[in-house]
C-alpha cells in the first residue's frame, strides 16, 4: 500500500530504490563530534556500502539511550560539540552518495524552533531526521516545519505500539519507519529481540515505507537475520563502542563491511 | 474522613489548577514527550488514575492510608514568635509533621496504591536528597510491592543515611553513575529502567513533573495539602483566606498541591525557588523527561546543572503547570540563595522550635525578606507550606554553622 500523499524525499527515494534491487539496507550511526576527524567516518561508512548514515547531535540527557551512546554523547560534548559546529563540519563535506539523518532529542530541536532547526539541517546537507522522545501525537510541530524545509522525520515504532497506532506512525513517518527491535535503551544485546520479528510483521501490515531495525543490532549474524524480518538495520551501539574503544575510521570500514556482507548474503534467499 | 480530608472537585472559575487541557497541556506546556516504548504505559496509567479518582472506593482508601499511616491531617502552626519579629501572621502548614518526614509521602501513597490496582508489582522512583526515595520504600512496605530507587552516585555519597534507610525497608537503591550523578541523571535512568519493565512495574515520578498524566495525577494527589489548609485557614484566620500563600519550588509538588487549594481565592500565590535552580523564574523553553516546561540550558540547548544547598531544590527544570501558572500571573516566582535559607532555617530553629528542610527554608527566606522590604505589608497573613524536616540537614549544616 503506497501513501499518495507522501512526496518521497531523497532518504525514501534512496532507500526505496536500494530495497528495489533486493539490497539489506544498512544505516550506521556515529556521534557528531565524537572526535576531532569524526567526518572521516561518515566517508568510511559510505564505503563500507551504508544506505544511510545516522548522525547522532549530542544531547545532555539522552533518555533512550544505553551507557555505550551516553558515554560517546558525553565525550562529544566534552569536547565541545554543539548542533552548529557538527552542522558546520558537515556542510564542508563533499557528497557521500547517501543520505544522511539527523538524530536527537526534542529540547534541541525546540531550542532554536523547529522551522529553524530544520532549515540548518538542510543547509548542511541532511535530509532524515529522527527524534526519540517525539512520538507521533506530539509530532505536528515538527512535521509541518521538516516539510517546508524538505526534512524527512523518521518516526520510531515500539514492540508496545497498538496496531491503530502504528498505523498512524506510519502515515506521518518520512523517509523510513524506525522500528525499534526490543523494550528498552539502545545498546548491544547478546542476541535479536524476539519482539522485532512480531513487530516488523505489525508494520508491514500499515505501510510499505522501508522499515529499519534498530536497537540492540551489533553483530553480522544478528544483521541477518533482522534481515528477514525488516528492509534494514540500524547499527548505533556496536559502532560507537569500537570508537570509544579507539577504532580509527579504517577500523570501521572493515567492521561495517562485515555487517554489509551479512546483508548481502541474506538477500540472496527467498524473502 | 471526608470531613477530615475535605476533597473537593477543581473548579476554579478561570480554568487554573483544573484537568489539563487537551494533550495533557497546561497552556502550552505538558504533553507527553516520552519514548515510543512508554506512550502505551503512560496512556494506562493515565486512564487508571482518572477511573481510580472517580472512584469513592478509591479515595476512601487513600484517604485511610494516609490518616492511620501518613498521620494527616497535618496540622496548621501560628509561627507566633516569628511573626511578631516580622510584623506579618505567619502560620505554617505542617507537612513535616507527615510519616517520613516529608510531603512526599502523599503522592508515593497515591502512586502505590494506584499501583496495586493496576496489577503493578513493582516500584521505580528517582530520587534526589533520598526523601522521595524513602516514601517510595515505605509506601513499597507498606503495600507489599518491590521499590527500586535511582540515585545519583553523588547523591549517595552526600545522603549515606537516606540510602541506609532505603535499604532498611527492603529498597533497591541503584546508583547512578553517568551525567552529573544527580537527581537528573537519576531521573534519565528511573526512564531507562522503566522502558524495560512497563509491564510489571510502575514509575513512581516524585514530582509534578514528567510525561502526562504525572505532572497532574502528582498535584492532584499532593493537593491534599492545600485542601486541607484552605479549611484550616478558614477556620482560624479571621480574613478566611490567606493574602499570600507561599511554598518551595524545585520541580513543583509541594507547591502545586498548596496552591490548587487556593488557585480559585484572591490569595497571591508565590514560588520560590533555588538561586541555582531557578528553572520558572529563569528557565527556557524546552522538553525533557517527558514534558515541555521550562529548563535551565546553555546556549547550545544543553541542560545544564542546578546548584542548591537544599537537595530537592536540585533539579534544572520545573513542572508545567508552574510554567503555566507563570506565563498567566496567577502564580509568580522569586529565588532567595543559599545563605538566606540558612539563615532563615536557623532563625525558624530559635523562634519556634522547629528545624526546617533546607527546601521548605527557601520559602521562609523569601516570606523574611519581604516581610522585610515592604513587598508584605504590615499585618498580612501568610500561609506557608513547611514541606519537610530538617533533619536529613543537620550533617549539612553542621559544616556551615
Amino acid at each position: 500500500m503506497t501513501n499518495p500523499t507522501l512526496a518521497a524525499g531523497a532518504v525514501e527515494r534512496h532507500l526505496r530504490a536500494q530495497r528495489d534491487t533486493g539490497r539489506g539496507l544498512l544505516m550506521p550511526y556515529v556521534t557528531g563530534g565524537i572526535t576531532p576527524g569524526w567526518t572521516d567516518c561518515l566517508r568510511a561508512f559510505a564505503d563500507a556500502g551504508a544506505d544511510a548514515i545516522e548522525v547522532g547531535l549530542p544531547f545532555s540527557d539522552p533518555t533512550l539511550d544505553g551507557v555505550t551512546i551516553q558515554q560517546a554523547s558525553d565525550l562529544a560534548l566534552a569536547r565541545g560539540a554543539s548542533t552548529r559546529r557538527i552542522l558546520d563540519d558537515l556542510s564542508g563535506l563533499p557528497d557521500l552518495g547517501v543520505p544522511l539523518v539527523a538524530s536527537t532529542y526534542y529540547n534541541l530541536v525546540l531550542h532554536d524552533g523547529p522551522e529553524a532547526f530544520c532549515a540548518a539541517l538542510r543547509r548542511a546537507g541532511v535530509t532524515g531526521l529522527i527524534v526519540p522522545d517525539l512520538p507521533v501525537h506530539e509530532a505536528d510541530e515538527l512535521t509541518g516545519a521538516a516539510a517546508d524545509a524538505g526534512i524527512e522525520p523518521a518516526l520510531l515504532a515500539s514492540p508496545a505500539t497498538p496496531q491503530p497506532r502504528l498505523a498512524e506512525i506510519a502515515r506521518h513517518s518520512r523517509g523510513f519507519v524506525y522500528a525499534v527491535s526490543l523494550m528498552g535503551t539502545t545498546g548491544e544485546r547478546a542476541a535479536l529481540a524476539a519482539s522485532a520479528a512480531e513487530l516488523t510483521g505489525r508494520i508491514r501490515r500499515v505501510t510499505d515505507l522501508p522499515v529499519l531495525l534498530g536497537f540492540g543490532i551489533s553483530t553480522p549474524d544478528q544483521a541477518r537475520e533482522a534481515r528477514r524480518h525488516a528492509d534494514g538495520v540500524v547499527v548505533g551501539a556496536a559502532v560507537m563502542r569500537r570508537v570509544l574503544d579507539g577504532a580509527g575510521p579504517d577500523d570501521l570500514r572493515v567492521f561495517l563491511t562485515t555487517l554489509r556482507q551479512a546483508l548481502d548474503q541474506e538477500c540472496d534467499l527467498p524473502r | 474522613m471526608r470531613d477530615v480530608l475535605p476533597w473537593r472537585e477543581p473548579a476554579p472559575p478561570d480554568g487554573t489548577m483544573g484537568e489539563p487541557g487537551a494533550r495533557g497541556r497546561f497552556g502550552e506546556y505538558g504533553g507527553r514527550y516520552a519514548p515510543e516504548s512508554l506512550v502505551e504505559a503512560c496512556r494506562e496509567v493515565g486512564e487508571a488514575f482518572r477511573e481510580a479518582w472517580a472512584d469513592p472506593g478509591f479515595r476512601g482508601a487513600l484517604a485511610r492510608l494516609l490518616a492511620v499511616h501518613a498521620g494527616r491531617p497535618t496540622p496548621l502552626t501560628p509561627a507566633l514568635r516569628l511573626s511578631e519579629e516580622l510584623g506579618v501572621r505567619l502560620h505554617l502548614k505542617r507537612e513535616d509533621l507527615t510519616h517520613t518526614g516529608s510531603h512526599k509521602i502523599n503522592n508515593v501513597l497515591g502512586q502505590a496504591l494506584l499501583a496495586t490496582r493496576m496489577g503493578r508489582r513493582r516500584l521505580i522512583a528517582e530520587t534526589g536528597a533520598g526523601q522521595h526515595g524513602v516514601a517510595t520504600a515505605t509506601a513499597a512496605a507498606l503495600l507489599g510491592l518491590e521499590a527500586t530507587v535511582f540515585m545519583g552516585e553523588r547523591d549517595i555519597e552526600r545522603q549515606a543515611l537516606n540510602v541506609f534507610r532505603m535499604r532498611m525497608l527492603g529498597a533497591e537503591v541503584i546508583p547512578v553513575t553517568s551525567g552529573s550523578r544527580t537527581l537528573k541523571d537519576a531521573t534519565s535512568e528511573a526512564m531507562r529502567a522503566w522502558v524495560g519493565a512497563t509491564g510489571d512495574s510502575h514509575y513512581c515520578i516524585g514530582s509534578v513533573i514528567g510525561p502526562d498524566p504525572y505532572p497532574w495525577m502528582v498535584r492532584e494527589f499532593q493537593r491534599v495539602i492545600g485542601d486541607e489548609a484552605r479549611a484550616q485557614c478558614a477556620a482560624e484566620l479571621r480574613t478566611g483566606v490567606p493574602d499570600h500563600v507561599v511554598a518551595c519550588v524545585g520541580g513543583g509538588s509541594n507547591a502545586a498541591g498548596t496552591f490548587a487549594g487556593f488557585a480559585d481565592t484572591p490569595a497571591r500565590l508565590v514560588g520560590v525557588e533555588a538561586e541555582g535552580g531557578a528553572g520558572a523564574a529563569r528557565g527556557r523553553l524546552g522538553v525533557l523527561h517527558g514534558c515541555r516546561s521550562l529548563f535551565l540550558q546553555n546556549g547550545d540547548g544543553q541542560i545544564t546543572q542546578a546548584h542548591s544547598i537544599a537537595p530537592g531544590l536540585d533539579y534544572p527544570g520545573v513542572g508545567p503547570e508552574h510554567a503555566h501558572l507563570r506565563d498567566l500571573g496567577r502564580a509568580r516566582y522569586v529565588t532567595v540563595t543559599d545563605d538566606e535559607a540558612v539563615a532563615a532555617a536557623v532563625r525558624l530553629a530559635r523562634t519556634e522550635g522547629i528545624l526546617p528542610a533546607l527546601e521548605s527554608a527557601h520559602a521562609l527566606a523569601w516570606v523574611i525578606r519581604a516581610a522585610g522590604g515592604g513587598e508584605l505589608p504590615a499585618g498580612s497573613t501568610v500561609l506557608m507550606t513547611l514541606s519537610g524536616r530538617g533533619d536529613k540537614d543537620v550533617a549539612a549544616l553542621k559544616e556551615l554553622l
